[in-house]
């Protein structure tokens, strides 16, 4: 009687801190970037004003992309404008990521949302941004190159795998929300209710289940959950590790084609624009290294994620059996942002870089 | 109840820490206009000729056959402008006008035609408003609210005003002007979630008083 209460507190409070912790800590990611890696003076830095910060990434942004067109002319007659093109794309890549994009989002959604380490989180940011990278240069390689289309036909092209890759966030999103909502609902049926009864038990429980966690025993406490069995019910949620389950590497494929599969603008100006100087090859090689650039930050978000979650995690052991609750929240809560991603960007409700259509 | 209040905050603050999402410029215009009056004072509409960047100029070109290679005529452009201002529509031009501080609408365009010159490809095309306009003040904003598009305009003689009666004064701000700098968006309002009207940080302000 005395804990339940303090045990609500002490769960709203983790997961406040929680979600300060992911906002602050991607705050500070951008905040880092706006440091201004070159060693140059910080502009406007008497302000802590977030569009300045916002600002100077877009500034930065801007004067990497706008000096790619230069040197790939460049590069027609300098052979060595091909290294200063290539690191402007990696420059580009980093920024880029730094500002604004889903695919972040995404994936550190579907990272938190799962019982994901931080060496996945790092490969599926890589494999999602050359899978892009790809999408990219075939993209120019068939249509540009080979079919001699027009930027219209290109921006027909563009936007239809666009509909496509959102339509797949949002059922990536649909499944996920599908697997967490039901440990999510059997934590929360568990979890407040008979507390003052068994608290003991409890506590013993659940600490049981952390300990031995294997299938058949899993199978057994869904099977009670049905029955609403309170002495069980309530200890037996699944532990992260089983809701992750086997083939973990299959589902992390479906992230990898949902992020990856929507080519970036800025990619295709830049190979469609290579290909007319005759540099193709340079264009298709400043892709790549702008992914590698664009993997490095999302991966940096991604691992900043997961840790995030690992810190509520730690926070909310604590917490008296409310901890498993509060961890099938947060990743019943990140599913559903996915889902919420996908959903927002198919039906425009959520801006993302529109493709090259004029 | 509490716990999924909390949930909700959490949620929505994810949500809040991808949303100050705004796009970078991808592509760059290079804006001259002119505000058109009729005879008898009247607005009537603006005259845009905007030049695209290298980049998007190449892009654009891309699969365009000509008679004479890396020529293009008016006529060999003539679809693209077609689908330039199709395409524009969308985004009404990015060009938002109040008379008096009333939205004023712009219909299709007429006289549009590319222009091909030192690499770059320049579309003109006039705006016609809805129905004439006699206002005391216009308001006229040029500028992408998702900023994939940034619009400067030319150093030299950026805007123009055609027949406008005498008394008529023009006023036009740079996005970066310092004055402009001071109605940047304020941290509340770039984290409120909204970052629709992102772009307007970047918008060239016209104003023509007509007392």
């Amino acid at each position: 009687m005395r804990r339940t209460p303090a045990g609500l507190a002490r769960g709203v409070a983790f997961t406040l801190a929680a979600l300060l912790a992911v906002v602050v800590l991607d705050a500070a990611v951008h905040g880092v970037m706006a440091q201004n890696p070159f060693g140059g003076p910080r502009p406007g830095a008497a302000e802590p004003q977030v569009g300045g910060i916002f600002g100077w990434i877009l500034a930065k942004q801007s004067e990497f992309y706008r000096e790619m067109s230069s040197t790939i002319r460049a590069a027609k007659s300098d052979g060595s404008a091909v290294w200063t093109l290539l690191g402007i794309s990696f420059a580009y890549g980093i920024f880029h990521a730094a500002g604004p994009g889903h695919g972040k989002a995404v994936i550190s959604s579907y990272l938190v949302a799962n019982e994901e380490t931080a060496r996945r989180g790092i490969v599926l940011s890589f494999a999602s941004a050359m899978l892009q990278a790809l999408v990219a240069v075939a993209l120019v390689a068939v249509l540009a190159w080979l079919l001699s289309s027009t930027a219209k036909t290109m921006c027909s092209a563009e936007k239809a795998i666009e509909i496509v890759s959102y339509g797949l966030i949002a059922a990536f999103g649909a499944r996920l929300v599908w697997t967490k909502g039901g440990g999510f609902m059997r934590a929360l049926q568990a979890s407040p209710v008979p507390a003052m009864a068994v608290v003991h038990h409890h506590d013993h429980l659940h600490g049981h289940d952390h300990h031995s966690h294997d299938h058949a025993h899993h199978d057994h406490a869904h099977g009670q959950g049905h029955v609403h069995d309170e002495h069980c019910g309530h200890s037996h949620g699944p532990t992260p590790d089983q809701l992750a389950g086997p083939g973990g590497w299959q589902r992390g494929l479906g992230a990898i084609f949902a992020v990856g599969l929507r080519p970036c603008s800025g990619a295709i100006l830049v190979l469609v624009f290579a290909l007319a100087q005759g540099l193709f090859w340079a264009g298709i090689a400043a892709t790549f290294v702008m992914g590698f650039g664009t993997a490095i930050t999302v991966a940096t978000i991604a691992v900043v994620a997961v840790s995030a979650k690992g810190l509520a995690r730690r926070l909310s052991a604590g917490s008296e059996g409310g901890g498993t609750l509060i961890m099938r929240g947060i990743e019943f809560g990140a599913a559903g942002l996915v889902l919420l991603f996908g959903l927002g960007l198919l039906f425009g409700y959520l801006a993302a870089e529109r493709a090259t259509c004029l | 109840m509490q716990r999924l209040f909390g949930l909700v905050l959490l949620a929505g603050g994810i949500a809040l820490g991808a949303a100050p999402a705004a796009a970078h410029p991808h592509v760059w215009i290079t804006a001259k206009s002119e505000v058109m009056y009729a005879p008898d004072g009247s607005m009537t509409g603006v005259r845009h000729a905007w030049t695209f960047d290298d980049m998007f100029s190449t892009y654009a070109l891309q699969g365009i056959e000509t008679k004479t290679k890396g020529v293009y005529t008016r006529e060999d452009l003539r679809p693209l402008a077609q689908t330039n201002v199709e395409s524009l529509k969308e985004f009404n031009f990015f060009t938002f006008a109040r008379a008096d501080g009333k939205k004023t609408k712009f219909v299709e365009p007429v006289d549009y035609f590319l222009e091909h010159k030192d690499g770059a490809l320049t579309l003109h095309f006039v705006l016609p408003l809805n129905a004439p306009v006699t206002p005391k003040q216009l308001a006229l904003e040029v500028f992408d609210p998702s900023y994939f598009i940034d619009f400067k305009f030319e150093d030299k003689d950026p805007i123009k005003l055609v027949g406008a009666p005498a008394a008529c004064q023009m006023q036009f701000q740079r996005p970066n002007d310092e004055t402009a700098n001071t109605q940047r968006l304020s941290e509340q309002n770039f984290m409120n979630g909204d970052n629709s009207n992102y772009g307007a940080m970047f918008a060239n302000k016209i104003m023509v008083n007509c007392p």
